[in-house]
């Protein structure tokens, strides 16, 4: 074992700070669920929030008041239609104001890869005609030295903490990644400080040649946390929980059902196992 | 609705077809319809998976997509397409989800298709936001704005198909679904529709199309309790 694993709570109290620029990634595919309680749990408030795709665990985040601002390019509980507390805080400014800075897919990927290339700014073949960069001041235009062509230029993002569920680690902290990889690598590789919680840590990850693997020297804490993706899924662990996704749209759609479910099941239990329990969420142990 | 359709033509006239979903899945053949775009199943039977800068950049940008599939809350006459909010940015009516990967995919694929139910308040005279490009004002504007493609070829309602002028680049009925009449299509348009001279009518689907689809649905069903949904 090296310092760098540890529990979740230890890692979330050691690098995720009031006030800072904190992205969980994980594209639909291996979401850090149980991390994003962990930092609901302690309180953690004026971050801004990076994520290409708030869904749940930022409308859960933003409806608990850990943001000031979110930086994002797509909002919505996939195939199930509105996240309800993302949208009162924009719309109605409950639980606190909600400053936005929207981009679009392309484009968020690209500043994360300009962050983790530590180049300061991206470029892109984008935005034409949109009426994005009118209200996102990040958002210009550069002409190409070469051709003259107009092309988006936006601003990197390193964001103080990035932090990505991911199948496995090895005991060194080593962490492996298969399936949607998303854009779990340049976020991690952006950022100041990175955790990666995993569904197990092994002895050997039998990584194939090409895989796509965070080595642990550019990782911060790496925590075991079993189904700690879910109501996302880890491809080869377990499916994604469609029944709670469409669940949620009831649970969240009134501040007080919300507020009743998160004290009850986030903040009333101590970590993601017994969070599992209170829930009702059975432990799938079979490998799919 | 897009993913049904591009499946249900993977599973009858196109076999070949290469299903590209943007989180990164080239080559998907689900067995059934995924409930988001980046669910197990596209990455389980797909050619490659790549990462998301990758999927933007090499694959969109590169000019590798012939068709984009879109969906909008609100279209133009010029197939621009609102995702954003209903009313004022700043303090919105409806905040819809947003841009997603469709700014992109409408300025570099190389044609777009738009897949919307036609009502007054999904066809308006002017967008509340134009989140993606489609012929922008119309006539050569799309040409000299730098988006690349030839924009939308096709939108594709509940009432009929509405294509792009050859000049002008408005959008005018040139198909009618079965049982539908002219004056319901321009009821449900918040513009003076325009219709093209000899309009024709939408083929209804075979009994192999409509069998395949129905299977694909009842296997969806089962897999997930829903008839399955794209973003």
């Amino acid at each position: 074992m090296t310092a760098k694993i540890m529990p979740l709570a230890e890692a979330v109290a050691r690098h995720v700070k009031d006030g800072q620029t904190v992205a969980l990634e994980g594209f639909t595919h291996l979401i850090p669920f149980a991390a994003g309680h962990e930092v609901i749990r302690q309180a953690r408030k004026d971050l801004t929030l990076v994520r290409m795709t708030p869904d749940i665990i930022y409308d859960q985040m933003i409806g608990m008041g850990c943001a000031r601002a979110l930086v994002f390019s797509w909002g919505g509980n996939p195939g199930v239609g509105s996240i309800h507390r993302f949208r009162d805080a924009i719309e109605n400014g409950w639980p606190k104001p909600l400053a936005i800075q929207e981009h679009s897919h392309a484009d968020m990927a690209g500043r994360y890869q300009a962050g983790a290339s530590g180049l300061p700014f991206s470029v892109l073949r984008g935005y034409v005609g949109s009426d994005l960069p009118k209200h996102n001041p990040n958002i210009r235009s550069i002409e190409c030295p070469f051709t003259g062509e107009r092309l988006a230029a936006t601003p990197a993002i390193n964001p103080d903490v990035t932090v990505i569920h991911a199948q496995k680690a090895d005991r060194k902290g080593n962490v492996l990644i298969h399936g949607i990889v998303g854009i779990q690598k340049e976020a991690v590789l952006a950022a100041r400080a990175a955790i990666v919680t995993v569904e197990e840590i092994v002895d050997d990850l039998a990584a194939p040649m090409n895989a796509c693997l965070i080595p642990h020297w550019v990782l911060s804490a790496v925590c075991h946390v079993p189904m700690g993706a879910h109501p996302s899924y880890a491809h080869g662990y377990y499916g994604r929980d469609n029944a709670f996704c469409k669940a949620w749209d009831g649970i969240s759609k009134e501040r007080e059902t919300f507020l009743a479910w998160m004290q009850k099941h986030v903040m009333g239990t101590k970590d993601h196992a017994e969070f599992l329990r209170s829930a009702g969420i059975a432990m799938e142990t079979a490998r799919a | 609705m897009p993913s049904a359709a591009a499946n249900l033509a993977r599973l009858t006239h196109a076999p070949g077809v290469v299903l590209i979903y943007e989180s990164g899945t080239i080559g998907a053949k689900p067995d059934v319809l995924p409930l988001s775009i980046g669910d197990g199943e596209l990455a389980e039977h797909a050619d490659t998976v790549v990462s998301i800068p990758e999927i933007f950049r090499y694959w969109l940008q590169g000019g590798r997509v012939d068709v984009g599939f879109l969906g909008a809350a609100q279209v133009d006459r010029f197939g621009n397409i609102n995702t954003t909010v209903i009313g004022d940015y700043a303090h919105p009516k409806v905040r819809l989800p947003g841009a997603g990967g469709a700014p992109e995919i409408a300025s570099n694929a190389k044609q777009t298709w738009i897949i919307i139910k036609q009502t007054k308040r999904s066809f308006v005279p002017k967008l509340d936001f134009m989140t993606s490009v489609g012929h922008l004002e119309g006539g050569d504007s799309r040409a000299r704005s730098g988006a690349r493609g030839a924009g939308p070829t096709a939108v594709i309602t509940d009432l009929g198909v509405l294509t792009p002028d050859p000049v002008t680049r408005e959008l005018t009925l040139t198909a009618i679904h079965p049982g539908i009449t002219v004056e319901q299509a321009k009821a449900a348009t918040g513009w003076e529709l325009k219709v093209a001279p000899t309009l024709a009518a939408t083929a209804p689907p075979t009994a192999a199309e409509l069998a395949t689809l129905r299977e694909l649905h009842a296997r969806t069903a089962r897999a997930h309790g829903t008839p399955g949904a794209t973003e």
